[in-house]
């Protein structure tokens, strides 16, 4: 049952453009096209109709790079849970719908055009501490010199599912980025190798976050369910321990 | 010019060390003088920035995402090979070398192979330094898989989503470097063309994605990193923005472009679902361990099916065609990926596809669960004779080991794998070809490195599954940044490279003709129009199976697609600005010479070998009838293509292999 | 140490510390007022112990009053700092898709509180204040000159719940009291970064103790407004 639909789309020329909601209509939409195939089919007439396409982030459509976005009917990559944008189809969706389409919202992350934004702030945490100071010569010790607690390492791992795709920062009615710092703070808090310099990582990669101006986190949990990954609101808690203890020691 | 591997002599597992002790080194002082720029930041590229920067050169990198941690590594599933030998199984550096020249079918450089082998160890070391949360056993230690039909258990993996840990451990380090200020970052950053100055690469000139700026940036040495052409076939597990632009313009400013027609076809994908597809998902084929694959024997069968008038899970086992199981009774359902792929297709051609394109096969877990849900059932002590139970224990032991791989089926088909079979169908996914390198990893044109997939170097004519990601390490962590300096040694008085010159000035130059043309050229049809147009071409004439008449008319048809291309094609905007349409219509520029490039090289190697299969190189009788025919005597060669103009007029310049360690074999999996 | 009070995650912690003693205020606050459906006398006697007791009036008071203001002055300071964190909003948003109403509206039910708090210090903290310390009557008697009028405590408790508007605007308070607990009881342990296998436990006694604590209150005003 092909779909005929009305989309209400921020369109936004650039940075210092006022922006505002203009309405399109799509038709003959298949409930097997994904929400930005969707987004293709009216690219594709807009440019048939001599329009400009409408500008969206997207890379490898397959729910992992992070680069997709959008706030779809009220909700960061739509209504689906534990998928991104690019997984999101059109089944979720019925004939006649209007569907609302903007942009990640945050001062962090500034329009660049129509539905893309800038989330160069995540990077810029990221360089404040997102490492292990550790040299690629490969002369490190034996991967399997030190064992880890299967359970600390699986917590670990879960931690570093995220794709940095901004949908916490989207959804946090404060635009907190808490649970993505949360997410990488965690990973390397719980390994061996990451605790070494664990003190001064989450002073330098929350001070970065309140620089980049995002908001504080009132554990609404909103980031937790719209994550497409499902990172745990655990990782935030675990990351207020470290920086409380960090902040004592130093 | 005659091509000269530079492989180092002296026996094999002596050549790497040797050589490294033999190179030329640049001392710290010096090497704050030198500038690296490096294009792509994927596992190769960011883990060669990140080292490079360590190291001291100043590295200038640049990716067309918006963050380093989106280039398509991040998307690899499956796991990573290294000869560790943790399990004890007979695993070595010797074995893994011999593996992976017998899985590329015997058309790899050796010593390139072993030299990989070697350093792959050191990868698992050094990422697990870094924090890469791989999968470990409750005793702690690194958990291990068996992939890819080889015989040891040596691949390390994190969940289904190792290229995404291994990318994000090669980012951190590239954080740490960027956070010292020894790498300056460029995101949305296009490289257009490289520029060369007295015979050098001595830079590059790029495109600014947000506001349209064209730039130069010089450097002594540019390294690309910049993955494979996959997308040349429009549909593939590629990322969108997946290209070949800067492998091509290297190859147009000299570098040799190496065996373009070895492409690697996953056999399982989710089928197309339509014309609106814009991109193919894989998944791992992992799945090829529990799942059985089959078509409906007869054609009336698949009509029901298709029709929906037949479920797929009521039709008898007599009337299913379990093919793989027929055609290969040793292997079965885990043939190598190649031969996989191409049986998929046989059925299809036949008429046996099982959905509506008639593109699809089935792989189906019902035995699978049945052989489960029975040993739990004995092994917890319950009735193995109730089959609702049974089948609901055999469940959940599928969910344990493919959970999210099931559950990524249902959201994109919607249908429920558990109690229906999944359709399958083979895919584009990696491209082993590429720009041709000598053992340091350098081009034809001096200076200008090239690594990862974007280089043609490791894989032969086919690669072994978790085998992209050790190669992109390897030569981003552990060998370019050895080899590059021997070659930098030579620049340490050299001083900075001025953009002012008129080799940057013209490349500059023809760059924004380029990007003008497409803004001003009021055509009639959209990029993609084009790109379609081209994957058809490519998948229908030049995919899993190939001839000299597809060939040859596919060479005619997309020498015309692309003139209609350079008539018709429609950009809108400008080139001021954001403009997706305008960076698309470059990138489908490169793929439709490229195309003509990859089909030529498809015909001249008259052999079917790996990813490679022609129709006429087939064993005529015996057991072995009908399976590819490798022809070692006329063909044991890299094919590396030289620059000419019109891709019809490449020069072929023929590297022969040589192979003293490992005797060629014809591949069987009967 | 230095400077916590700069950071997000500081101040979050300082947010929860003033709340988890202000809790704990609270259920003092009614395990006291309780004793006056049961029992005035004893009521009156633990009020006047509490009233004069220098302890408590001069080192608890005034902890409690900072608790309070300071509470109230940050989650304003967080409100606004968290508005300027996203300056444009959606045009369409779906909050209930992915989180309470509650934790959205925190400072709705807060600014509802202190609102409350207002007319209850109005009611009984001022004129407590003014018979103190500026009449300078310590006695608690209902006659300062007569010790046998009994402990006034009781008597004016009862005196306020007579109207029946003030009575509808504390139920009213109440319920956006535990609108508030709903969501800050458990919050707050999050805050400080206890988030384990106890929170689970925990989040069922937030919800008995956020419904529970102010459904008390409301029982004590209607039940001296039924029964004066």
């Amino acid at each position: 049952m092909d779909m005929n639909l009305t989309l209400k789309i921020w369109r936004q020329k650039n940075a210092s453009d006022k922006g505002s909601m203009v309405d399109y209509k799509v038709s003959d939409i298949s409930p097997d096209m994904s929400f930005l195939e969707m987004l293709d089919v009216l690219n594709e007439q807009l440019i048939n109709n001599d329009e400009e396409p409408v500008a969206f982030d997207h890379d490898c459509r397959e729910g992992i790079c992070g680069m997709c976005s959008l706030y779809i009917n009220g909700e960061a990559h739509g209504p689906d849970r534990g998928v991104t944008t690019c997984q999101l189809h059109m089944r979720m969706f019925k004939d006649g719908d209007t569907i609302t389409i903007e942009p990640f919202r945050a001062t962090a992350f500034p329009v660049v055009k129509d539905l893309i934004v800038d989330r160069s702030s995540f990077d810029r945490i990221q360089h404040a501490g997102g490492f292990i100071s550790v040299n690629t010569s490969g002369n490190t010790i034996d991967a399997n010199a030190t064992p880890i607690n299967k359970a600390d390492a699986d917590t670990a791992f879960e931690a570093a599912t995220c794709i940095g795709c901004g949908a916490c920062v989207a959804s946090c009615k404060n635009s907190s980025a808490m649970l993505f710092v949360g997410a990488k703070v965690s990973q390397f808090a719980l390994l061996p190798q990451g605790k070494v310099e664990a003190t001064d990582r989450v002073l330098n990669m929350v001070k970065q976050m309140d620089d980049e101006g995002f908001g504080n986190c009132t554990n609404t949990g909103a980031c937790e369910v719209e994550c497409p990954k499902g990172i745990s609101l655990e990782n935030i808690a675990r990351m207020n321990r470290e920086y409380l203890a960090a902040s004592l020691k130093g | 010019m005659s091509l000269d591997s530079k492989v180092p002599q002296g026996p094999i597992k002596d050549k790497w060390t040797d050589y490294k002790n033999h190179i030329d080194l640049v001392n710290p002082a010096n090497k704050r003088n030198i500038d690296v720029i490096v294009v792509g930041t994927g596992l190769a590229g960011g883990s060669a920035a990140a080292t490079l920067a360590e190291l001291g050169y100043n590295v200038k990198v640049f990716c067309f995402q918006d963050s380093p941690r989106r280039a398509h590594s991040i998307a690899a599933q499956g796991g990573i090979n290294a000869a560790k030998n943790y399990q004890g199984d007979g695993d070595s550096t010797y074995r893994l070398f011999y593996d992976t020249v017998k899985g590329g079918d015997y058309r790899s450089r050796e010593a390139n192979v072993y030299r990989l082998a070697e350093v792959s160890a050191n990868i698992i070391d050094q990422c697990v330094a870094q924090g890469v949360p791989f999968a470990r056993e409750y005793g702690g230690l690194l958990d291990n898989r068996s992939f890819g039909g080889v015989l040891v258990s040596r691949t390390f993996y994190a969940a289904g989503q190792t290229g995404q840990q291994l990318l994000l451990g090669a980012y951190s380090a590239m954080n740490r470097q960027i956070g010292r200020g020894k790498i300056k970052m460029y995101n949305r950053h296009e490289m257009l063309d490289v520029v060369k100055v007295d015979g050098k690469a001595r830079g590059i000139i790029t495109r600014n994605l947000i506001t349209g700026e064209v730039e130069r940036h010089s450097a002594h040495a540019v390294v690309l990193g910049t993955g494979g052409y996959g997308n040349v076939f429009f549909l593939s597990t590629n990322a969108m923005g997946s290209n070949v632009t800067a492998g091509w313009k290297a190859h147009k400013k000299g570098a040799y472009f190496a065996n373009p027609c070895y492409t690697q076809i996953h056999p399982t994908c989710i089928p197309v679902s339509g014309d609106h597809q814009s991109k193919l998902t894989l998944m791992s084929e992992s799945l090829r361990n529990d799942g059985r694959i089959w078509v409906p024997k007869h054609k009336k069968d698949v009509e029901a099916i298709k029709s929906g008038a037949l479920k797929p899970r009521e039709l008898a086992e007599d009337d299913r065609d379990y093919y793989l199981e027929r055609r290969y009774p040793a292997f079965g359902n885990l043939v190598p990926r190649d031969v996989a792929s191409r049986a998929a297709k046989e059925r299809c051609d036949a008429g046996f596809g099982v959905n509506a394109t008639g593109e699809a096969v089935f792989l189906d877990f019902a035995s699978a669960i049945q052989r489960y849900g029975k040993e739990t059932a004995h092994v917890k002590g319950l009735d193995e004779n109730d089959a609702a139970l049974v089948k609901k224990l055999g469940q959940e032991v599928i969910k344990n080991k493919y959970g999210n791989l099931f559950q990524m089926y249902e959201k994109i088909v919607d249908q429920d794998p558990y109690n229906t079979p999944m359709m399958i169908y083979p895919a584009v996914h990696y491209t082993m070809g590429g720009v041709w390198v000598d053992y340091n990893l350098m081009t034809t044109v001096p200076g200008l490195y090239c690594i990862g997939e974007a280089n043609f170097s490791d894989h032969g004519a086919n690669r072994l599954g978790a085998s992209a990601l050790m190669q992109g390490l390897a030569d981003g962590y552990f060998v370019l940044p050895y080899t590059i300096g021997d070659y930098l040694s030579n620049d340490i008085r050299t001083g900075p490279i001025s953009t002012d010159s008129k080799e940057f000035e013209e490349a500059e130059k023809e760059v924004r003709k380029q990007l003008e043309f497409f803004v001003t050229n009021k055509g009639s049809h959209s990029v993609d129009y084009f790109h379609k147009k081209l994957g058809k071409i490519m998948w229908n004439k030049v995919g899993m199976s190939r001839n000299v008449k597809g060939l040859t008319e596919a060479i005619a048809e997309i020498k015309a697609l692309r003139e209609e291309f350079w008539k018709e094609v429609k950009v809108p905007g400008t080139n001021e600005e954001y403009n997706e349409e305008l960076a698309k219509a470059g990138r489908v520029a490169d793929f439709l010479e490229l195309g003509e490039l990859f089909a030529k090289d498809a015909l001249n190697r008259e052999e079917s070998c790996g990813g490679h299969f022609r129709e006429d190189s087939v064993e005529l009788d015996g057991e072995q009838k009908g399976e590819a025919l490798r022809n070692d005597k006329d063909f044991a060669y890299v094919s590396a293509w030289e620059y000419k103009g019109e891709p019809s007029d490449a020069v072929l310049h023929k590297e022969e292999l040589e192979f003293k360690d490992i005797e060629l074999k014809q591949r069987s999996y009967k | 140490m230095s400077g916590i009070l700069n950071s997000s995650i500081g101040r979050k912690f300082a947010m929860a510390l003033s709340a988890l003693f202000l809790m704990f205020f609270l259920l003092q606050h009614f395990s006291i007022n309780i004793l006056s459906v049961f029992s005035p006398e004893t009521f009156n006697d633990v009020s006047h112990f509490m009233g004069t007791f220098p302890l408590v009036q001069y080192v608890l008071q005034p902890v409690l009053i900072f608790g309070v203001v300071f509470h109230f002055v940050m989650g304003f300071v967080l409100e606004i700092k968290n508005n300027k964190a996203r300056r444009i909003s959606y045009a369409k948003n779906n909050g209930g898709a992915n989180s309470s109403w509650m934790s959205r509206n925190m400072i709705w039910s807060g600014a509802a509180i202190l609102a409350f708090v207002c007319l209850h210090f109005y009611d009984f903290w001022f004129p407590e204040i003014n018979t103190k310390f500026i009449v300078g009557d310590m006695s608690g008697l209902v006659d300062p000159n007569n010790a046998a009028s009994g402990y006034r405590y009781f008597e004016e408790l009862q005196h306020k719940f007579v109207d029946l508007w003030r009575v509808v605007l504390y139920v009213v308070a109440f319920v956006f009291l535990a609108l508030h607990l709903l969501h800050g009881f458990d919050s707050a342990f999050q805050s400080v970064g206890a988030n384990n296998k106890y929170t689970k436990g925990l989040k069922r006694f937030s919800k008995i103790y956020a419904i529970g604590i102010p459904l008390g209150f409301i029982f004590i005003a209607v039940f001296h407004f039924l029964n004066h």
